[in-house]
C-alpha cells in the first residue's frame, strides 16, 4: 500500500507539467532572495560613490541571468540533477586543475578561468557539486553502512580532491567552506558522532604540521588575526579599518552613501568581501540586523524545504546547500566583525563578483528543486535505476 | 527492511539537521552579538577612530622673520628655493623620466639610485626630490619640456639666504635642521618637518623662536593610503617676527673693510643704551654655504684656518689686554687712595722689586710722571708702583666693575668671561700662591688677565658714560615670548666709582689722543667736536728670547706671525661729551697705536652718520651732566 502510494507520488510528479511546477515554486523564498539581492545593489551603488556603475548595474544584470538560471534549475527534476552529479563534480574537478595550469593570476592566486563573457571561478562550483556527489553517495547508503569506516573512504577522496586543489591556489576560505560543508553532509548522513570527534582530534594534532605547509601571508593572517594591533599598517589594516569603519555606525548608521570610513577608502575591498562593514557602517546596527534576519529566514526556509523533500538525495542536497549558504554568512559577517581571521569568502548574494552570484542561484534552484519534486521516490540503487 | 531502513535514515536526518540548525541559529547569534558589541557598546571609541582617520592635519611652516640692521637694511632674508621633483605616479616609467631629465640637467649615478631607492619607499604619489637650489636657468629649461616630463614638476620652498655672505655671518650665525637633542628639548612639531631650519648660531639661534613664528595647520580629508581629498580648514599660522639689531650695517662694514684680512675683531658701542653699533670680527665665513652644505674641503679650510674665521672674536676671543688694563689699575688706585693724581713715580726705565728687574717699555724711561702723564705716556713703571701700593686686589675688583672677568650678557651665545685673577681664582684654578710680581705684570694687562674685545669696550663705554654699568645688546627692541616691545629708557646702575676719580683717567686718555707725546696721537681726531680718547695697548704673546736678540730679531716685525704681540687699541668720543666707545684688537698686530686709525676712521663715520644721539629717541640728560661735570678738556 504505501509502495504504491509512492509510486503514485513518483508517477505524478514526473509527470508534473511546467506549469504545474512554477505553480509548486515557493515565490516567498524566491521574495526573500531578491530583497536581499535588492539591498546588495543598493550598498555596491553606495561602494561606487553614488553610482550604478560600474559594479550595482552589473550585479543587477547577473541577478537577472542568475534568477533564470535558478528557475531552471528548479524546474528540472531531482533525478536529473541526482543523475548527473558525479558527471557535473568530475567536471568541477578537472575546471580546478585547469585553473591550476592556465590559470590567470588573480590577487595573488590563481582561482578564474577566463571564458570571455565570465570569469569562471571552479572553486565556487565546486561548493556545489561537491555537495550534490556526496548527497548522491550517501543516498543509498543505510546506517549500517555508512557506520563501515571503509564506506566513507570514498567520499572522504571525493572531499579531499577539491580541497586539496583549493589549497593549492591557494584559497584558504574556500577550502575551509569545502571541508565544512562536506562535514554537515556526512554529519546528515548518519556518519557517528565520535569519528568527527576522533577527526576534530587528530586535526588539532595536525595544527603544526599544517602550519609548516602555510604560505607565509596564510600564516600571517592567523597571527594578525590572534592580535591585529601588533601590525596597524599591515597585515592587521584590513581588520582594524573594518571595525573602525562597523563600529563608527553605531546603533542606526551614518546614512545612505555617508559612511566615511568606507568612502574614503579606508575599508579595503568594500564592493566585495568586506561589503557588509560599508553596510553596517551606513545603516548601522539596525541594518546589520534587517541583513542577518533576512538571511536567517533564508535559511530556515531552506531547512524547511529540504525536510519537507521524501527523498534522501533531496533533503542531504537541500540541507547541505543550506549549510553552505550559512558558511557563507557567518564566514564573512565574523570576519569583517574580527571574529575569525580573513578568509576570503564573499557575502552572499550581496558581494560584487559574478560566480558567487551564480553558483549561489544556483544552489537556491537546487533546493527549489528538491522542494518542487519532494514527493518524488528515488531507489536506493539511485535514478539510473529508473531510467 | 526498504521502508525501515528509510524511516530510519529520515529520523537521523531530521535529528541531525535539528542539530545543525541549532547550531547555526547559535553562531548566528553569536555574530548579533557582536555586532552589539562592536556598534554599540564600544561605538564611541571608534566614532572617535574614525574622525582620526577621516582628518589628517598637517602643518604649514611659517616664514620665517627676516633680520634687518637698525635702518631696516635686510641681513637675512628668505629666498625661493626651487625644487625639482619627480612623482613616481604620474611618470609612464620612472626610469624613463629620469633617462630624458639627465639630458635637460645631469643627474649623477648617485643621485639616481637615491631617487628610485626613495620612489621605491614612499606611496607613489609621494615627491621625490631630485635636485634643490635650482638656478633660473635650470628651471626655464626644465619648465618648457614639461610635456615631455610626465611627472615632473619644479616645487618652489623658502631658504634662508644671507645677502651680505660673511658680512656680518658671527651676529647671524645661520640655520639648519633640528637634530635630534632639538627635538627632545622641544614639543614644537615644527620641527619635524622635513626641510625646516632652526636657528643655530648667533641672532638666529638667541631669537630663534619669535624669528620661526608659529606653523599654521591644514585641515585635509584624506583617504586610507594618505592622498589628499579636500581641505576642510586651513588655520593660518604667524610668520616669524623681522628683528631689527642694533647694528649699522654701512659702519660695519667699514670696520670689516678696514680690518682686511687681518684677524682681528672691533666692537663700537653707544655708550648710553648699550647698543652695539659695529661687532666685527675678521676673517669671516659664508653662513649661505652652511645652508647649502659644505663640502669636506671647505669645512677643512674654514677649520684649519689659523686665523679663525669661525670664531666670534668679539666676544669668544680672550685677550691679554695689556696696557688697557692700566685704566683699571689706575681707577683703582685713585679710589682706594694710595695715589693721589699729583702724586709723582720716577720712571727710569726700569724697576728693581722682590730681586727682579722691571723693565719700562722706553728703555731710556720716562721721568717723573703724576697719573695724567703715567696714562699718556702708558709708562709701565708708574702703573707698577702705583699697583704695588694698591695692590692686586683692590684692581681685580674694580676691573669687575667696569664689566671684564665675566660675561656680560650680549644677546649672542658663545660669549666668554675673560679672567680678572685675584689670590682666590689663583688658589682655586692652579692651587698656588699670588706672588707680588704677578701683581706687577697683572697690574698692566699681562700675566692672567684675559678679555674680549666687547668686554674693553664695555670697559671704555663705562669710563666714558660715568660709571653707569652699562650692558651692550644686539636686538634693538626686548623680544620676549614672541613679542616685541621698545627698550624702555636705560637706567643703568651705577658701578660706584667716584666722578673725580672717573675724570682724572678720562684726562688720561683725553692726553693719549690728543696730545703730543701721546701713544695715540698720530692718531687723533682733527674734526671740532669730535675729539677722541683712548688708550692703547699691546699684549706679550711671546718674550723675545735672549738668543733670538743675538740672532738679529730686534722688533716684533722680525718675529713669525703667530709670536707677534697682540694690538689692543680703546676709544670713547666725542668729547667732552662722549657717545660711542669702541675697542679694537688685533691678533698679533704688534701694537694698538697701528690700529688706533681705523678706530678714529670709524668713530668720525659714526659721528658723521648719527650727529644727533645714537638713541635719539631716549634721553639721558643725567648721564650727559656726569660728562659736563667731569669730562677732562
Amino acid at each position: 500500500m504505501l509502495m504504491a502510494q509512492h509510486s503514485h507520488f513518483r508517477f505524478s510528479s514526473s509527470e508534473m507539467s511546467v506549469r504545474e511546477k512554477l505553480w509548486q515554486v515557493s515565490w516567498s523564498f524566491v521574495l526573500l532572495i531578491t530583497l536581499v539581492c535588492g539591498i546588495g545593489f543598493l550598498t555596491l551603488y553606495s561602494a561606487a560613490n553614488g553610482n550604478i556603475e560600474p559594479w550595482a548595474s552589473r550585479q543587477m544584470l547577473r541577478f537577472v541571468i542568475g534568477l533564470t538560471v535558478m528557475l531552471s534549475v528548479a524546474l528540472v527534476d531531482i533525478r536529473s540533477w541526482m543523475r548527473w552529479s558525479y558527471g557535473l563534480y568530475a567536471i568541477t574537478l578537472l575546471l580546478l586543475v585547469a585553473v591550476q595550469i592556465r590559470g590567470s593570476v588573480g590577487m595573488g592566486a590563481q582561482r578564474w578561468i577566463d571564458l570571455g563573457f565570465i570569469q569562471l571561478q571552479p572553486s565556487e562550483i565546486m561548493k556545489m557539486t561537491l555537495i550534490l556527489a556526496l548527497a548522491r553517495y550517501f543516498h543509498g547508503a543505510t546506517y549500517q553502512e555508512v557506520g563501515r569506516p571503509l564506506f566513507l573512504l570514498p567520499p572522504l577522496v571525493m572531499v579531499l580532491l577539491p580541497v586539496g586543489l583549493v589549497l593549492k591556489q591557494p584559497d584558504l576560505g574556500t577550502a575551509l567552506m569545502l571541508i565544512l560543508a562536506s562535514g554537515a553532509t556526512f554529519f546528515l548522513a548518519g556518519v557517528r558522532i565520535w569519528k568527527f570527534a576522533l577527526i576534530l582530534g587528530a586535526g588539532a594534532g595536525a595544527v603544526p604540521v599544517v602550519w609548516q605547509f602555510m604560505r607565509e601571508y596564510q600564516r600571517q593572517r592567523i597571527t594578525t588575526f590572534l592580535n591585529p594591533e601588533s601590525d596597524p599598517l599591515g597585515a592587521g589594516y584590513h581588520i582594524l579599518q573594518s571595525k573602525i569603519a562597523l563600529g563608527s555606525g553605531g546603533m542606526f548608521g551614518k546614512g545612505f552613501l555617508l559612511g566615511t570610513q568606507s568612502h574614503l577608502n579606508f575599508l579595503p575591498e568594500k564592493q566585495t568581501d568586506f561589503i557588509f562593514t560599508m553596510l553596517a557602517e551606513e545603516w548601522g546596527m539596525m541594518g546589520g540586523l534587517v541583513l542577518v534576519g533576512l538571511y536567517s529566514l533564508i535559511i530556515v526556509y531552506g531547512y524547511a524545504m529540504s525536510l519537507k523533500s521524501r527523498n534522501h538525495f533531496g533533503r542531504l542536497v537541500g540541507v547541505g546547500l543550506t549549510t553552505t549558504f550559512f558558511l557563507y554568512v557567518f564566514i564573512n559577517i565574523a570576519m569583517v566583525m574580527g571574529l575569525v581571521p580573513v578568509v576570503g569568502v564573499p557575502l552572499p548574494l550581496i558581494s560584487y563578483g559574478g560566480t558567487s552570484m551564480l553558483t549561489l542561484l544556483f544552489g537556491f534552484g537546487l533546493i527549489m528543486s528538491v522542494h518542487i519534486h519532494r514527493d518524488v521516490h528515488i531507489g536506493r540503487r539511485g535514478a539510473s535505476d529508473e531510467v | 527492511m526498504l521502508n525501515d531502513a528509510t524511516n530510519d535514515r529520515s529520523k537521523i536526518v531530521g535529528r541531525r539537521a535539528f542539530l545543525l540548525a541549532g547550531g547555526q541559529a547559535a553562531l548566528l547569534s553569536v555574530l548579533v552579538g557582536r555586532m552589539y558589541f562592536l556598534q554599540v557598546l564600544e561605538a564611541g571609541k571608534y566614532a572617535t577612530l574614525a574622525e582620526e582617520n577621516r582628518i589628517n592635519l598637517r602643518l604649514l611652516p611659517p616664514p620665517r622673520g627676516r633680520i634687518l640692521d637698525r635702518n631696516g637694511v635686510p641681513m637675512a632674508v628668505n629666498e625661493q628655493n626651487y625644487r625639482l621633483v619627480v612623482i613616481d605616479e604620474e611618470t609612464d616609467d620612472l626610469d624613463d623620466t629620469l633617462d630624458s631629465l639627465s639630458a635637460i640637467i645631469p643627474i649623477s649615478e648617485h643621485d639616481r639610485a637615491r631617487i628610485i631607492r626613495e620612489a621605491k619607499r614612499h606611496r607613489s604619489f609621494v615627491p621625490v626630490t631630485v635636485r634643490e637650489n635650482l638656478s633660473w636657468e635650470d628651471v626655464s629649461r626644465i619648465e618648457i619640456n614639461t610635456p615631455d616630463l610626465p611627472g615632473v614638476e619644479i616645487d618652489v620652498g623658502e631658504s634662508r639666504h644671507y645677502p651680505l655672505v660673511g658680512l656680518g655671518a658671527h651676529l647671524l650665525g645661520y640655520v639648519s635642521a633640528a637634530s635630534e637633542t632639538d627635538l627632545q628639548n622641544s614639543n614644537d612639531p615644527l620641527l619635524e618637518l622635513p626641510g625646516f631650519r632652526i636657528g643655530k648660531q648667533g641672532v638666529e639661534k638667541v631669537y630663534d623662536l619669535a624669528l620661526r613664528g608659529k606653523g599654521g595647520t591644514d585641515q585635509v580629508e584624506v583617504n586610507a593610503v594618505g592622498r589628499t581629498i579636500r581641505e576642510l580648514k586651513r588655520i593660518d599660522g604667524e610668520p616669524g617676527l623681522d628683528l631689527s639689531l642694533t647694528i649699522d650695517l654701512e659702519l660695519q662694514q667699514y670696520a670689516a673693510q678696514r680690518l682686511g684680512e687681518e684677524s682681528a675683531a672691533m666692537v663700537v658701542l653707544d655708550i648710553h643704551t648699550g647698543d652695539v653699533l659695529v661687532m666685527a670680527s675678521t676673517p669671516s665665513f659664508d653662513p649661505n654655504a652652511f645652508n647649502r652644505g659644505l663640502t669636506p674641503d671647505e669645512w677643512k679650510d674654514l677649520i684649519s684656518n689659523p686665523r679663525s674665521p669661525l670664531t666670534n672674536k668679539a666676544i669668544a676671543g680672550q685677550y691679554p689686554p695689556g696696557s688697557t688694563f692700566k685704566l683699571m689699575t689706575a681707577m683703582a688706585a685713585l679710589e682706594s687712595g694710595s695715589i693721589t693724581p699729583d702724586q709723582r713715580v720716577f720712571c727710569g726705565g726700569k724697576l728693581s722689586f722682590g730681586g727682579n728687574i722691571y723693565h719700562c717699555w722706553r728703555p731710556q724711561g720716562h721721568g717723573a710722571m703724576d697719573l695724567v702723564n703715567g696714562i699718556k705716556n702708558s709708562c709701565d713703571v708708574y702703573f707698577w708702583e702705583v699697583a704695588r701700593r694698591t695692590g692686586f686686589e683692590r684692581i681685580a675688583d674694580m676691573a669687575k666693575r667696569f664689566g671684564l672677568g665675566a660675561p656680560l650678557g650680549l644677546d649672542l651665545p658663545g660669549e666668554r668671561g675673560g679672567i680678572i685673577p685675584n689670590k682666590d681664582w689663583k688658589r682655586a684654578a692652579l692651587n698656588q700662591p699670588w706672588y707680588p710680581g704677578e701683581t706687577l705684570s697683572n697690574a698692566i694687562g699681562q700675566g692672567y688677565v684675559t678679555a674680549t674685545p666687547l668686554q674693553l669696550a664695555v670697559m671704555c663705554a663705562r669710563i666714558a658714560n660715568g660709571g653707569q654699568a652699562v650692558i651692550p645688546h644686539l636686538a634693538r627692541d626686548i623680544v620676549e615670548d614672541g613679542h616685541v616691545s621698545p627698550r624702555p629708557p636705560p637706567n643703568w646702575p651705577d658701578i660706584g666709582v667716584s666722578r673725580q676719580t672717573i675724570a682724572m683717567v678720562r684726562r688720561g686718555m683725553y692726553a693719549v689722543c690728543n696730545e703730543p707725546g701721546g701713544t695715540g696721537f698720530n692718531s687723533r681726531i682733527k674734526e671740532e667736536g669730535m675729539f677722541m680718547s683712548g688708550k692703547t695697548g699691546s699684549a706679550q704673546v711671546k718674550r723675545i728670547s735672549a738668543r733670538e736678540r743675538e740672532s738679529g730679531v730686534k722688533k716684533q716685525e722680525d718675529l713669525p706671525w703667530k709670536d707677534r704681540d697682540h694690538g689692543l687699541f680703546v676709544a670713547y668720543a666725542p668729547e667732552p661729551d662722549p657717545r660711542f666707545a669702541a675697542c679694537v684688537v688685533c691678533e698679533h698686530g704688534i701694537h694698538g697705536g697701528y690700529f688706533a686709525p681705523i678706530v678714529r676712521d670709524v668713530l668720525v663715520e659714526v659721528q658723521k652718520r648719527y650727529p644727533a644721539r645714537v638713541a635719539s629717541d631716549h634721553d639721558h640728560d643725567h648721564d650727559r651732566d656726569h660728562a659736563h661735570d667731569h669730562a677732562a678738556g
